[in-house]
């Protein structure tokens, strides 16, 4: 007899399937013309639940046997990233809304909520089995919705590129799962841990790369990255901005839980000096690609691929204080990659122009989208007193606090990368403010979804780092971060 | 709240509230725009007064204690980060500075074209970051007002500034940046030591107490530092952003950019890497004065070539901020108090500089004195100006220049190791150079021919443009005939920092 109490602690994947059945239900049997209210109807739904979520306690425990638990840091890790994704749907709305779209607009809210629930179930599951079902789950409606624009040849690209990474990455990330099972003959995490505690085969460490590269394909870390510059361009932009922060936040959460608590106790000493290297690849590469760049949405895969980087900086750390950090650092880059991307398609919907070139002057034009957008790019260098500078600061001091000069070495790299990526983030602010251009990019009267959605995401950039109590509240979850780390101890 | 009750914070405060009036006066006209930006300043300067007299009343009545005016509120627990407030007589006299000189910019950039209202908004957050260092104890505050007193400076100089704009916005902005990239590593590692106890700290006066940076962490730390703030310093060879920045600059961000924030690096070498790492101060000062050394000398003689006014200016500002981290080196209480004079008077005679260079390429569109002659004649309110401020910089008597140079070079020579006497007398030098390169110019732009006929229709200075120099010019004169005033109030602050260098000197 099943214990159905169990479901109690998974008050967040069954919300979401709830908001998911009820936008289903909508899509399906409401009548054609109110069909048009359906996009704001699922924000609207999105938005209830994740304040729900907000104001309901953690719950704490394992359920399923151990499969699947829930604690006050997972907790924390999907709230964040239900506040991305509401802000993604509210940007998306106008756009859904638009001629070739319209008759598909139920699939993009219906697959984008499905895949959320997969990134839940990659964070809360402490099964290697959970984990693949959730990893898929995420993995492959993305791929349809990277081919939503029919009419475009570049979106049928992007999501070949991404099926074909993601069916790739699944398989060397399965490998390294059935290495593991082969050696320890579990696929509890727990259990992995202690049973591979003085086991140093070959084989262990070949597992643990063949896990780093599959997820890395997700997180887009180098060298494998390859795919994202093409997807990101290829793809409508609010399915990049979705797959930008909330799909890149959902990886680097369940990385972070794989690689404590599978490989913590044992290995933490191996895979720090895999991460440092990529660590160093993925931010310096990512920059200097990015500079090139004359498309924006290339120019933010790049940029996206560096921030990724710089996420990874509070995983090697090993401590609280670097996790905490990277919580944070997820959620500012979520409201400020949000920011650049819902200016990017505001003016993509309207004008069709998505080049760096086109952004000439965009300040005479449109000072509001500009200034909206020069915030993100100051953000996402980590300007103060924007939300970017205090997450880098805290990141980097969480790395530092581990105290090496290994790591005060990197901290360097990465110090130096930033002012790279300044570079580049100025580079679109010149382009908006300093240059000027005979055909400027018109007027334009933007939808109040998307304008409500940037005003969200500019208040955020300004006061998620002034105010203090959001890494508090985040740093309240501490207690269960910690208790990954008694493993490690 | 009771940090509201500190005179400090409003420091902050009046510049924001400057920045949220002018972000609602959209659609005012001018006249709005001008009106708000003179009353916030104006409230600086009656401010920064009240602040010196407060300072006065409270030392006069005995307060001995090192920061006055202290406050602290918590801010980010986990780090220990706090809003931690206080002042000594050198973050006195520089928000004193700071208030004149946005003053005074406010009225040099009067007739700012185009977007004023986007000029003054990016104007106060700048003057925001530069008051917010001085009044900040804390290592993080402090860098975070550090970091935003120099990104206005990209827009400022890439929107309003002139000539090889894009270039100059970029390479100032990537240079201060990358110099504060290498002081958010120093900071982090001077807060990792900050406690032998583990009770980590960012406050200044707690880690200069406890002492417990390892020796050999300082010999890492103090470079990052100081070369951190150094760049901001303009010390040699991380200068090159400095002649090229202030010449494309406007002319009120070029007085603020060179009257103010050029001393957040003189002040942050001073109280983050000499104060809190005394024992690789010590060790590694002889490398620093070899730099600044090379600072003041070189940047007099690339003076001497220069043709355009601004570049003229900016490598003479590039010597005398050398010579205020030369000073500062020099470890001694003379020398330190004279460098705080160098700074005050460097920032005034610059600032009343650039004003004068803004008035006399608004007029004569271009700045290359070759182009020019005889200016006495034809505006001789700005001729006088630009003698005044000429003399403050070449150091003489009752003007500003005489005072700080003095004192500096007696503090210098207080040294009785051949390596000090000698760097002293190379850098005395520069004053020479520098009469070479003052001297030429007055006498080419001010009393030479007339080189175009249509610059003798030319007219004088405005109302609000001889109220700009009007008030730098006294400010000049007052540091010069009476430097005691500020001597006293200043001098006593190096007392711990002193105290801190001899007790890291080796025992013999």
């Amino acid at each position: 007899m099943m214990d159905y109490s169990q479901f109690l602690l998974m008050p967040q994947e069954i919300g979401l399937l709830l908001v998911f059945l009820l936008v289903f239900i909508y899509d399906t049997f409401m009548p054609e013309r109110s069909q048009r209210y359906m996009p704001v109807f699922s924000v609207i739904l999105m938005a209830l639940y994740t304040i729900y979520c907000f104001c309901i306690p953690a719950g704490v425990g394992e359920a399923f046997g151990g499969m699947f638990e829930s604690n006050s840091a997972t907790w924390v890790m999907k709230n964040i990233l239900n506040v991305g994704v509401v802000l993604v749907l509210l940007q998306a709305v106008k756009w859904t809304n638009s001629d070739f779209v319209s008759v598909r607009r139920g699939e993009f809210y219906e697959l984008t909520l499905l895949t959320l629930l997969g990134m839940f179930l990659m964070i809360s599951a402490r099964h290697f089995l959970l984990f693949v079902i959730g990893l898929e789950t995420a993995s492959l409606p993305i791929a349809a919705l990277a081919a939503f624009e029919k009419r475009h040849y570049e979106s049928h690209e992007a999501a070949a590129k991404y099926m074909f990474t993601a069916i790739f990455s699944s398989a060397i990330f399965l490998l390294g799962i059935s290495f593991v099972y082969g050696m320890s003959g579990t696929l509890y995490f727990n259990d992995i841990a202690t049973a591979v505690i003085g086991n140093h085969s070959p084989l262990l460490i070949a597992a643990l790369a063949f896990v780093i590269a599959g997820v890395g394909f997700k997180l887009s870390l180098v060298p494998f990255h390859q795919w994202t510059a093409d997807v990101y361009q290829g793809a409508p932009t609010a399915v990049t901005s979705y797959l930008s922060v909330i799909s890149k936040g959902a990886a680097a959460f369940s990385f972070l839980v794989i690689l404590v608590q599978v490989f913590g106790a044992a290995y933490s000493q191996v895979w720090e000096w895999m991460l440092y290297a990529v660590i160093v690849l993925t931010i310096t590469i990512g920059n200097l690609f990015a500079m090139r760049q004359r498309n924006l949405k290339r120019f933010l895969a790049f940029s996206s691929i560096s921030q990724a980087g710089y996420i990874m900086l509070g995983i090697i750390a090993v401590n609280v204080m670097g996790m905490s950090s990277m919580i944070y650092y997820v959620l500012v880059y979520i409201f400020s990659n949000l920011a650049a991307f819902g200016v990017i398609a505001a003016i993509e919907r309207q004008t069709g122009r998505v080049t760096m070139d086109d952004y000439n002057g965009l300040f005479k034009t449109n000072p509001w989208l500009a200034f909206t957008m020069m915030l993100a790019m100051f953000s996402l260098g980590g300007i103060p007193p924007f939300a970017g500078f205090f997450s880098k600061f805290f990141i980097f001091v969480g790395a530092c606090h581990q105290g090496s000069v290994a790591i005060y070495v990197l901290v360097l790299i990465a110090l130096v990368n930033t002012i790279i990526s300044l570079y580049y983030y100025l580079l679109v602010v010149k382009a908006m403010f300093l240059r000027q251009d005979d055909c400027v990019i018109p007027t334009i009267k933007s939808h109040w979804t998307e304008r409500l959605g940037l005003i969200i995401c500019v208040l955020g950039v300004i006061f998620i780092g002034l105010i203090s109590c959001i890494y508090a509240y985040i740093n309240g979850s501490v207690d269960a971060i910690n208790a990954m780390f008694a493993a490690i101890q | 709240m009771e940090i509201f009750n500190n005179i400090l914070i409003y420091f902050v405060i009046v510049p924001l509230l400057t920045l949220g009036g002018l972000a609602i006066c959209r659609n005012q006209g001018i006249k709005a725009i001008r009106t708000v930006a003179v009353v916030g300043a104006s409230v600086l300067v009656v401010l920064a007064i009240a602040l010196v007299k407060m300072f006065l009343d409270i030392r006069g009545a005995g307060d001995t204690s090192e920061m006055i005016l202290r406050s602290d509120v918590l801010w980010y627990a986990p780090f220990n980060v706090h809003l931690a407030l206080g002042v000594d007589g050198v973050s006195v006299v520089m928000i004193l500075l700071s208030a004149f000189i946005v003053f005074a910019g406010v009225f040099a950039s009067w007739k700012m074209n185009p977007m004023p209202r986007q000029f003054f908004m990016w104007f106060f957050l700048l003057s925001t970051g530069v008051f917010g260092f001085f009044i900040s104890i804390d290592l993080f505050t402090m860098f975070m007002f550090y970091e935003i007193a120099l990104i206005p400076m990209y827009l400022l100089i890439g929107v309003w500034g002139s000539g090889n704009k894009n270039y100059s916005a970029m390479k100032l902005t990537l240079m201060l940046m990358g110099g504060s990239a290498f002081l958010m590593l120093g900071l982090i590692g001077i807060y990792f030591h900050s406690a032998a106890d583990g009770n980590l700290t960012m406050n200044i006066l707690d880690i200069a107490r406890n002492d417990a940076i390892p020796h050999k962490w300082q010999y890492l730390l103090f470079p990052l530092t100081f070369v951190g703030f150094g760049v901001l310093g303009a010390m040699f060879p991380f200068h090159t952003w400095s002649p090229d920045g202030h010449a494309s600059a406007p002319t009120a961000v070029s007085m603020l950019h060179a009257g103010v924030l050029m001393k957040l690096g003189g002040y942050g070498c001073f109280r983050i890497a000499i104060y809190l790492m005394p024992f690789a101060a010590n060790e590694l000062a002889w490398i620093f004065l070899l730099l600044t050394g090379a600072s003041i000398v070189y940047g007099a003689l690339s003076a001497c070539v220069q043709t355009d006014l601004k570049y003229i200016n900016a490598y003479s500002s590039v010597s005398h901020c050398g010579m205020v981290l030369f000073a500062i080196l020099m470890f001694n209480t003379t020398a330190m108090t004279g460098a705080v004079l160098q700074m005050l008077s460097h920032g005034l005679m610059t600032a009343l500089f650039f004003a004068l260079i803004g008035m006399i390429y608004g007029r004569t569109h271009t700045r290359d004195i070759r182009d020019m002659g005889g200016m006495m004649h034809i505006m001789p309110y700005l001729g006088v100006g630009y003698v005044i401020a000429g003399l403050a910089s070449l150091g003489l008597p009752f003007l500003s220049g005489f005072a700080a140079e003095m004192t500096i070079f007696m503090g210098s020579f207080q040294h009785t190791d051949t390596f000090h006497r000698v760097l002293t007398i190379l850098a005395t030098t520069s004053i020479v150079v520098t009469a070479v390169y003052i001297l030429r110019v007055v006498a080419k732009l001010l009393f030479g021919e007339v080189q175009d006929e249509h610059h003798r229709s030319l007219t004088d200075a405005t109302w609000e443009e001889r109220l700009s120099t009007a008030t730098l010019i006294l400010a000049v004169a007052a540091i010069g005939c009476f430097p005691n005033f500020f001597i006293n109030i200043i001098s006593s602050s190096f007392e711990p920092v002193v105290k801190a260098l001899q007790a890291a000197l080796p025992v013999m």
